[in-house]
C-alpha cells in the first residue's frame, strides 16, 4: 500500500515539475497495475517475511556511499529552473521551436518519444513484452489451470454488489477514456503506454468483480498472447515499411506526399503498436498470476 | 541496400522475436530462430565489410533525424567486430540448441525460450551498434530482462534464485547507469556519445560529472561481474539450461567489457578518465585479485559449469588488465582476448551441454571414464581447456602472448610474472578435469551412454576448430583489434 502512495506521490511531484505525461504513466503503472501485481503476488506467497539473524551491515555502507556519492554529485548542478542550463539549451530548443514545423503534433513529447527517439520508445515497448516473456515462461499453464478453465471460476468479490453495479458502470467509461489516451496522445498528455496500463486496469477491475471466466470468455488466452508480439510487430514493421520505402528505419517521411501527415500516420500507428502490447502484457501478467491463486485455492480445498 | 546495412542485425532477430510467439510451435521455433539468428550474422558480416569500405566509420540516423536530437548508429570497427562476434556465438549456439532444449527443457517452454534468445541477441547487438547513452540503457534493459528468464528456464529450481540474485545485481548495475547518463544530460544537454565527448571537457572538473563517471562505471562492472561484483555469475551460469549458459558466457560479459571501453575512451576520454579516478591502479588490483581469487576458487569446484564459470571471473580480469595498461598495445589485448574468450567459453559449454544431454549431470564425478564413451566432445573439451591455458597453437596462445608483450613494454615486470603464475592455476583446473575424464575409472556403469549426436559434435568443433584456426592465422583477429585500438587511441584529440 505503502508503495502505492509513494507512487501517487511522485505522480503529483511530477505533476508539479510540469511533466505531465511522466505523471500520468507513474499514476497508472506505479501507483494503480504495480500495485496490484504486488497484492497479487503476497496473495499466493506468506504476508510477513521470514525472520533472518544477520544484519546486513554491508549493504547500509553500500547504501550510504551510494547516497553520498549522489548528494555530492548534486553540488554542482545547474541550479533548478535556471533556463542558462545545458539541459535547455542544447537539443531541447529544436524540439521546442521546430516540432511543429517537422512533425505537426502538439504535444512536444510525444514528437520526442514517438519520432525524434522513437527507437528508444520501440526499445521500451520491446523491454515491456520482454518482461512478458518473462512471466509467461515461468508461469506456465498447467494441466491443472486447463482443466479449471473449463469449469467456471466464481469470483473472489462476488459477494460485493455495491462495488459490480459501479464498476458496471464504470467499465465502459475507462474504455473509453483508454481509447481516448490512446488516440488524443498527439494533442494532450498520454499515449499508447498509458492507454494501455488504462485498459488493462479495466479489464482487471472486471476480472476482479466478475471471475476470471468471465473476462476470458472476451480475452482469450492465447489471443492475448498473441497480441503482446502483434503490438511490438506493427512498431517495427512501421519501420520496416520505411525501410522498403527507401528512407531509414522509423522515419515516418516515408508514408506520406508530405512530413507532417507522414509523421502523423507513423506516430499513430506505433502509439497504437505500443498500446495493444503494454495492455496485453498487463492483462496477461493478471491473468497468470490470478490463476495460480486459483489453482492454489482448489488444491488447498482438496 | 548498404545504406541500409548498419541497423540490419539488430532489426532482425528484433522482428524475429515477436514472430516467434505468432508462430508458437515449438520444432518450428526452434528452426526459424536458427535461421533468424543466421540472416543476423550474415548481416554482420557485409556490415564489417561495408565499415571497412567506408574507411572505419558508418553513420545511420534513426528515423532521418540527425545525431543530437535523433538517435544514430555509430558503427567504426571496434563494435562491427564485436557485432559479428555476438552474431557469430548467436547462430552457432541455436545449433545445438535445438537438441539441448528438447532434453531440458518441457515443451510448452521451448517457443518462450527461442523467444527470450532473440530477445537477448537483440539487446547485446543493439549495445554494441547504438552510439547514443541513453540508447544502451534501453537495450541494455532488454537483453539483462531476457537473460534473467533464459537463467531462470534452467530445469533445477536453484536455477530460480540464481536469476533473482542476477536481477538484483543486474537492476542495481543498470540503476547505476541511468544515474550516470542522467547526470551527464544534466551537465551537457545531450545523449549523443560523440557529442558528450565534445562537450564534456567544458565541464569536466564539476563535481556532477565526477560522479556521473563514478555510477557509469561502478554499473557497467556490476554487469561485466568484475571481481568483487562477480556473486551473481557462478550460480547464473551453473543453473542456466546449458545452451544458455554457453551464449551468455560468450557474449554478454563481452559486451559489457566493450561498454565500459566505450565510456572511457568514446564518452569520458581516458585522459579524462586517467586524471580524476586512479582507475588505472583499481582496475590493476581489481583484476589481479579477481584472476587470482576466481582461479583458485575454480580449482575446488565439483561442478563443472561451476568452474568455467569461475574461470570465466578470471578471464574477466584479464582483459581489464589489458584495459589498464592503457595503451594501443593493451587495448588490442583486451580485444584480442574478448574474441578468443568467447570461442574458447562457447566450445566449452557446448561440450558440456552435450554431456549434459547425455548423462543429465554436470558434476564432476559424473564424467568418470567418459574419456571412453564420448571421445570426440571429451577431446573438444580438452582442446577448449588447453586454449583457456593460453598452450601455443591455440587462440589463448595469443591473446595471452599479446597481453605479456603489451605489459612488457610498459615496463611492468612483476605484472607479467604474476600473469604467468596464474596461467599455473588453470592448468590445474584443467588437469582436473583431464583426470577425472581419462584417468578416473567410472564407478557407476555407464554402458548405454553414447556420442553426442552430430547437431551438437558439429557446433563444438566449428569452435574447436575455430579456436585452433585463429591460433595460427591472426590476420582478422590482430588485424582488426589493431585498428580498433588505432581507432580508440585516434579519438584523443
Amino acid at each position: 500500500m505503502i508503495f502505492g502512495i509513494y507512487s501517487l506521490l511522485s505522480a503529483s511531484l511530477f505533476l508539479d515539475l510540469d511533466a505531465v505525461d511522466v505523471a500520468f504513466t507513474e499514476a497508472s503503472v506505479g501507483a494503480g497495475i504495480s500495485t496490484l501485481l504486488f497484492i497479487a503476488t503476497l496473495k499466493l506467497v506468506r504476508r510477513h517475511e521470514k525472520v533472518y539473524r544477520y544484519r546486513p551491515i554491508f549493504a547500509l555502507g553500500v547504501v550510504v556511499v551510494t547516497g553520498s556519492l549522489l548528494i555530492y554529485g548534486t553540488f554542482d548542478m545547474p541550479y533548478f529552473g535556471d533556463p542558462e542550463a545545458p539541459a535547455h539549451q542544447h537539443v531541447a530548443p529544436r524540439y521546442l521551436n521546430d516540432s511543429m514545423d517537422e512533425i505537426g503534433v502538439p504535444n512536444v513529447v510525444t514528437s520526442v518519444l514517438a519520432s525524434y527517439r522513437g527507437f528508444d520508445t520501440l526499445g521500451e515497448v520491446i523491454v515491456v513484452f520482454t518482461a512478458g516473456i518473462g512471466v509467461m515462461s515461468l508461469l506456465l499453464v498447467s494441466r491443472q489451470t486447463k482443466q479449471l478453465e473449463k469449469g467456471r471460476v466464481p469470483a473472489e468479490m462476488k459477494g460485493q454488489v455495491i462495488l459490480r453495479v459501479v464498476a458496471k458502470m464504470m467499465m465502459p467509461l475507462i474504455l473509453m477514456f483508454a481509447l481516448y489516451v490512446q488516440f488524443h496522445g498527439d494533442y494532450g498528455p498520454g499515449g499508447g503506454f498509458q492507454a494501455g496500463v488504462i485498459f488493462a486496469a479495466g479489464v482487471i477491475l472486471y476480472t476482479m468483480l466478475f471471475g476470471l471466466s468471465n473476462a476470458e470468455q472476451v480475452f482469450k488466452r492465447v489471443v492475448i498472447e498473441k497480441l503482446t508480439a502483434l503490438g511490438v510487430l506493427i512498431y517495427a514493421g512501421v519501420g520496416i515499411v520505411t525501410m522498403v520505402l527507401g528512407y531509414n528505419f522509423l522515419d515516418y517521411n516515408a508514408l506520406a506526399h508530405d512530413p507532417v501527415h507522414g509523421q502523423h500516420y507513423g506516430i499513430l500507428l506505433v502509439e497504437l503498436g505500443v498500446g495493444i502490447t503494454v495492455a496485453a502484457v498487463m492483462m496477461n501478467m493478471f491473468f497468470k498470476f490470478t490463476w495460480r491463486i486459483v489453482k492454489h485455492k482448489y488444491s488447498v480445498e482438496k | 541496400m548498404s545504406t541500409q546495412l548498419a541497423i540490419l542485425p539488430v532489426v532482425v532477430p528484433l522482428l524475429g522475436a515477436p514472430l516467434c510467439i505468432l508462430l508458437r510451435i515449438p520444432r518450428l521455433v526452434g528452426l526459424f530462430a536458427i535461421v533468424v539468428a543466421t540472416l543476423s550474422f550474415i548481416a554482420s558480416c557485409l556490415l564489417l565489410l561495408a565499415v571497412q569500405n567506408a574507411g572505419g566509420l558508418l553513420i545511420y540516423e534513426m528515423g532521418g533525424w540527425p545525431a543530437p536530437w535523433g538517435i544514430e548508429y555509430r558503427i567504426d570497427y571496434l563494435n562491427a567486430y564485436l557485432i559479428l562476434l555476438v552474431s557469430a556465438m548467436g547462430a552457432i549456439i541455436l545449433v545445438p540448441a535445438q537438441t539441448s532444449i528438447r532434453r531440458e527443457l518441457q515443451e510448452n517452454r521451448h517457443t518462450y525460450f527461442y523467444t527470450a534468445y532473440l530477445l537477448c541477441l537483440t539487446g547485446l547487438l543493439g549495445i554494441l551498434s547504438t552510439g547514443d547513452a541513453f540508447n544502451v540503457f534501453v537495450f541494455l534493459e532488454i537483453s539483462s530482462l531476457s537473460s534473467y528468464t533464459l537463467i531462470a528456464l534452467g530445469s533445477d529450481r536453484r536455477a530460480l534464485t540464481a536469476a533473482y540474485q542476477y536481477l538484483i545485481m543486474g537492476t542495481i548495475g543498470a540503476t547505476f547507469i541511468i544515474i550516470g547518463v542522467g547526470l551527464m544530460y544534466m551537465m551537457t544537454g545531450t545523449l549523443n556519445m560523440f557529442d558528450l565527448f565534445q562537450r564534456l571537457p567544458e565541464v569536466h572538473n564539476s563535481r556532477t560529472v565526477l560522479s556521473a563517471v563514478g555510477f557509469f562505471i561502478v554499473g557497467v562492472c556490476l554487469k561485466l561481474a568484475l571481481f568483487p561484483l562477480h556473486l551473481w555469475l557462478p550460480n547464473a551460469y551453473a543453473y542456466a539450461p546449458s545452451v544458455a549458459t554457453a551464449f551468455l558466457a560468450a557474449t554478454s560479459t563481452k559486451v559489457a567489457v566493450y561498454v565500459l571501453i566505450r565510456c572511457m575512451f568514446s564518452i569520458f576520454g581516458i585522459e579524462f578518465v586517467d586524471t580524476v579516478l586512479p582507475l588505472q591502479q583499481i582496475f590493476i588490483v581489481l583484476a589481479l585479485a579477481g584472476i587470482f581469487a576466481a582461479s583458485i576458487s575454480a580449482i575446488y569446484q565439483l561442478n563443472i559449469k561451476r568452474l568455467f564459470a569461475y574461470s570465466s571471473v578470471a578471464q574477466i580480469g584479464y582483459m581489464i588488465l589489458g584495459l589498464a595498461i592503457g595503451t594501443e598495445l593493451g587495448i588490442t589485448a583486451t580485444m584480442l582476448h574478448l574474441f578468443n574468450h568467447a570461442l574458447m567459453k562457447a566450445a566449452l559449454f557446448l561440450a558440456i551441454g552435450s554431456v549434459v544431454y547425455r548423462i543429465g549431470s554436470a558434476q564432476l564425478n559424473h564424467y568418470a571414464g567418459l574419456g571412453k564413451k564420448m571421445p570426440l566432445t571429451m577431446a573438444a573439451l580438452v582442446v577448449g581447456g588447453l586454449s583457456l591455458i593460453g598452450v601455443p597453437l591455440t587462440v589463448g596462445f595469443v591473446s595471452k602472448w599479446y597481453l605479456v608483450v603489451a605489459l612488457i613494454d610498459k615496463g611492468w615486470w612483476l605484472v607479467v610474472v604474476l600473469v604467468l603464475i596464474s596461467s599455473l592455476l588453470a592448468v590445474i583446473y584443467v588437469w582436473r578435469i583431464i583426470e577425472w575424464v581419462y584417468f578416473v575409472p567410472p564407478r557407476i556403469i555407464v554402458d548405454e551412454v553414447r556420442e553426442a549426436p552430430l547437431s551438437q559434435l558439429i557446433p563444438v568443433w566449428l569452435l574447436v576448430g575455430a579456436n585452433i584456426y585463429f591460433g595460427l592465422d591472426t590476420t582478422l583477429t590482430v588485424g582488426v583489434s589493431e585498428a580498433a585500438a588505432a581507432a580508440l587511441f585516434g579519438m584523443l584529440p
